[in-house]
């Protein structure tokens, strides 16, 4: 019985123990082909060439434009989720009666259950054709439909977290501030909102996270074209869209450009991690704050 | 006070959490085949001592004792002691009646299958029997196979004792077994405790002193974690000798 | 107006943009769905579900796209399944509150937060490279069931922790071992909740595109999967690859696909939402 107990025991143990065995080998497979990739181009032309070209005879390995493309598309897709999802919160705890929301949010979560390659047909076939309506230079690909959609995609999760963080803020709070007469909005953004900032913010990094890590919506609709530019109208290309580029073609394992697709997802994995890690570091913070 | 055969019983023991000193240099021995309850305030250490003798205390991180615990004259916390063989000595009945999400039938012989008991006669008999000593099995004999989260509180707390019973300890633990429940429940449990110590030597933690007065042989009071006084139930409640146990039991603080 | 009117008129202002923004989501959504079940119902017919991909659009079909995706299924649910419930049961009910649990905590809510393309790079190097398994159904299974893993731990330990102590105590003083009160108490009492993770996590699995693509699944599969070791494609791919192309008649197509695989995901999400519900009526603590 004791034996049976411990290895039963052990099982489990190892279980959970695969969790960091999986950590460690997504860093040791990105680190180990980054590093093959690192030892051809070196770093400053990787963090300072301005084009990515590693498929052309011409070859550049400048990673700023995938991350520009990046940096664009989740910009706007935060310029849409934040307003939005931030005020589906609020409603939702200041004004919504508590049957609309036991109604409401299991529909809203319905926006983040549908597949990201739904999304960029989505994108693709309707949201671009509709804004090129007023948008006269607008391309058939860019950045601006993947990121609108890419927006919507991500508003349960900002309204979700943010929500969660405004309902933990202690009763006393708007109570007080009812009790001064101020309206609900007053009370909203006068003290529920700063009071909650911090879980609020923790949403925000989360949804960023999310936004740079987001594949199939970009690789549909924002396009194949690695371009240092803000300018919304035009063709990008995201780190997560040359890795499916890549892969979609006949590279042969070991060449450089094999490694390129590791060497940006070594980019990509060092954004998304900062992001998520800075997130828990608030949210430690934020719990000890009330308890 | 004198004890005529010593069921269990308590040498020197301390006990922590932590750097908590929870129960300090207690002395006691408890007889067989009666009832001992422990009194005293919220966080005097009656329940942590009551939790000693099943060992229950093991699973709390930083928890240790010092001393001893024999049941029989056997050490129970030595490290040749089995905890689940003790513990089919020595049964519990919790503060919150904790039936199972499964049904009567399930709840009560569960003690049998953990142990592989499979045959269904064995099940079914030692069912029956238990429930009749819990004064439960005239209530529930049509429902066995019905959920036992369907049954009132009283009900519950009585199919935890008929759980307990089925694995025919010797001993059996309550931690304020009627604390949850009405003042019928309540009487229901108080007169089965009167009938369960003709075979069982009973421990009660209780909150209540007219409970303790109406059940208990021997009454021993807990304050700060220690032992106060223990006496019979009867002397304890009419002369206590010492000041603390007078003012507990005549109401002035707890 | 009096400054108190001015107040009043904003709440009431913020009320109604509140109402707006909880909407404008789901009006474009059902704007997207009206749109796709438009262009693509007439599409769907017995022959678009059982043929097999084709260059030419009108006689393409999704049967190898929704075979491997069930496969994927299968395989992923197998994985993980057993994995994810095991890590959760030792973080809730063994592991004691050491600095190495709060390592494995932080390290699985890390996990969860890795996008799912690097989890093709993982897959593309461990699976398909360096166990040389190519890319087959089981190293698809694989990588998507690391993806899912945490998903499943974190909801595991949700359900689990729903269960209360008393029970577990109950369990302990009748003589039971702590894995009896796991497998007799405190499993059957979550199972629901952990059912519902699962099937939560797959239905993630199942719309996953990105990590299949980098670890080599093809968009042309011209034969159903037999084992775990042919090659596939599955229904996102499907998509993505006609979606990519610029004939209108393709895109039809997509949106044909686009609606069998939203069933596919409704479904599974459906069955979640009714077990949560049924767990959450049938035991009340």
């Amino acid at each position: 019985m004791r034996v049976q107990e411990k290895i039963i025991e052990g099982l489990l143990w190892l279980s959970a123990a695969i969790t960091i065995l999986i950590t460690v080998s997504i860093i040791w497979v990105l680190l180990s082909e980054s590093v093959l990739f690192f030892s051809e181009v070196s770093i400053v032309r990787f963090l300072t060439e301005k084009e990515w070209t590693p498929l052309f005879a011409e070859k550049k390995f400048g990673i700023m434009p995938l991350v520009a493309g990046t940096f664009l598309t989740t910009v706007i897709a935060i310029a849409v989720a934040l307003p939005i999802g931030l005020t589906i919160a609020i409603y939702l705890n200041e004004y919504a009666n508590a049957r609309f929301k036991t109604f409401i949010k299991p529909l809203l979560e319905v926006l983040a259950t549908i597949p990201t390659v739904v999304y960029g047909f989505f994108a693709l076939t309707v949201v671009t054709p509709f804004l090129q309506s007023f948008i006269p230079g607008l391309a058939g690909f860019n950045a601006l439909s993947a990121g609108i959609v890419m927006g919507i995609m991500i508003i349960p999760m900002i309204s979700s977290l943010s929500e969660d963080a405004i309902s933990a803020v202690p009763r006393s709070l708007r109570e007080a501030a009812y009790g001064m007469g101020s309206t609900r909005l007053q009370t909203a953004f006068g003290v529920m909102v700063p009071a909650a900032s911090s879980g609020i913010l923790v949403s925000v990094i989360l949804a960023i996270s999310r936004a740079v890590g987001e594949t199939m919506i970009v690789a549909i609709a924002a396009g194949q074209q690695p371009r240092l530019t803000l300018n919304p109208l035009v063709p990008i290309e995201t780190i997560t869209t040359y890795i499916v580029q890549v892969s979609l073609g006949d590279v042969p394992h070991g060449s450089l450009e094999y490694r390129t697709i590791f060497a940006a997802g070594m980019t990509l994995f060092v954004f998304t991690f900062l992001l998520n890690n800075l997130s828990f570091w608030i949210k430690k913070k934020y719990q000890e704050k009330y308890d | 006070m004198n004890i005529k055969h010593s069921k269990l019983e308590a040498i020197n023991l301390d006990a922590y959490y932590g750097d908590f000193h929870a129960l300090k240099n207690i002395n006691i021995a408890m007889e067989e085949k009666a009832v001992t309850a422990f009194i005293g305030p919220s966080g005097c250490g009656k329940s942590t001592f009551l939790r000693t003798f099943n060992r229950m205390n093991d699973y709390i991180d930083g928890f240790r004792i010092e001393g001893q615990i024999l049941l029989d004259g056997r050490d129970i916390y030595t490290n040749d002691v089995r905890v689940d063989e003790l513990r089919k000595e020595v049964g519990m009945v919790f503060q919150k009646p904790n039936p199972f999400p499964k049904t009567i039938y399930e709840n009560v012989v569960y003690g049998l299958r953990i142990q592989g008991i499979k045959d269904k006669k064995i099940l079914q008999e030692t069912c029956e029997k238990s429930l009749q000593q819990a004064a439960l099995w005239n209530e529930v004999k049509d429902k066995l196979d019905k959920s036992a989260l369907a049954l009132s509180g009283g009900q519950q707390q009585r199919l935890c004792i008929a759980r307990a019973l089925a694995i025919q300890p010797s001993v059996i633990l309550m931690d304020e077994p009627a604390s949850a429940l009405d003042p019928i429940s309540t009487a229901k449990i108080e007169d089965l405790i009167y009938e369960l110590k003709k075979d069982y030597t009973i421990v009660i933690v209780t909150h209540n002193m007219q409970q303790a007065g109406r059940v208990s042989d021997h009454t021993a009071f807990f304050y700060m974690g220690e032992l106060v006084e223990y006496a019979k139930t009867k002397t304890m409640f009419t002369s206590p000798k010492d000041t603390r146990t007078q003012n507990y039991i005549t109401g002035r603080f707890g | 107006m009096t400054n108190s009117e001015k107040n009043r008129l904003k709440d009431k202002a913020f009320q109604v943009f509140g109402v707006f923004c909880t909407f404008i989501g789901l009006v474009v959504l059902a704007i997207f769905l009206i749109d796709i079940v438009i262009e693509g119902i007439g599409r769907i017919d017995w022959d678009f579900l059982t043929s097999l991909p084709s260059r030419r659009a009108a006689r393409a079909g999704i049967l190898t796209a929704w075979a491997g995706t069930l496969w994927i299924l299968v395989l992923s649910a197998l994985i993980a399944f057993p994995l994810g419930i095991a890590a959760g049961v030792y973080l809730e009910e063994y592991a004691k509150k050491t600095k190495l649990s709060n390592f494995l905590e932080i390290n699985i809510a890390n996990l969860a937060g890795v996008p799912s393309i690097i989890y093709g790079l993982l897959g593309l190097e461990l699976f398909v490279r360096i166990m040389n398994l190519g890319g087959i159904l089981l190293a698809g299974a694989l990588t998507l069931s690391l993806l899912i893993l945490p998903i499943i731990i974190v909801t595991t330990r949700e359900a689990i922790k729903a269960v209360p102590r008393t029970i577990r105590d109950g369990s302990f003083a009748l003589g039971a071992s702590k894995w009896q009160t796991v497998w007799y108490q405190v499993l059957p009492a979550s199972f629901g909740g952990i059912l519902t993770g699962v099937i939560l996590a797959l239905s993630r699995a199942v719309g996953e595109a990105a990590p299949l693509i980098v670890i080599g699944a093809l968009a042309y599969v011209p034969f159903v999967p037999s084992s775990p070791m042919d090659e596939f494609t599955v229904l996102p791919i499907q998509i993505f690859n006609w979606t990519s192309r610029p004939q209108a008649a393709f895109l039809t197509n997509a949106a044909a696909a686009i609606i069998i695989l939203l069933l596919i995901t409704f479904l599974l999400n459906g069955i979640a939402v009714y077990l949560r519900h049924r767990q959450q009526k049938k035991i009340k603590w």
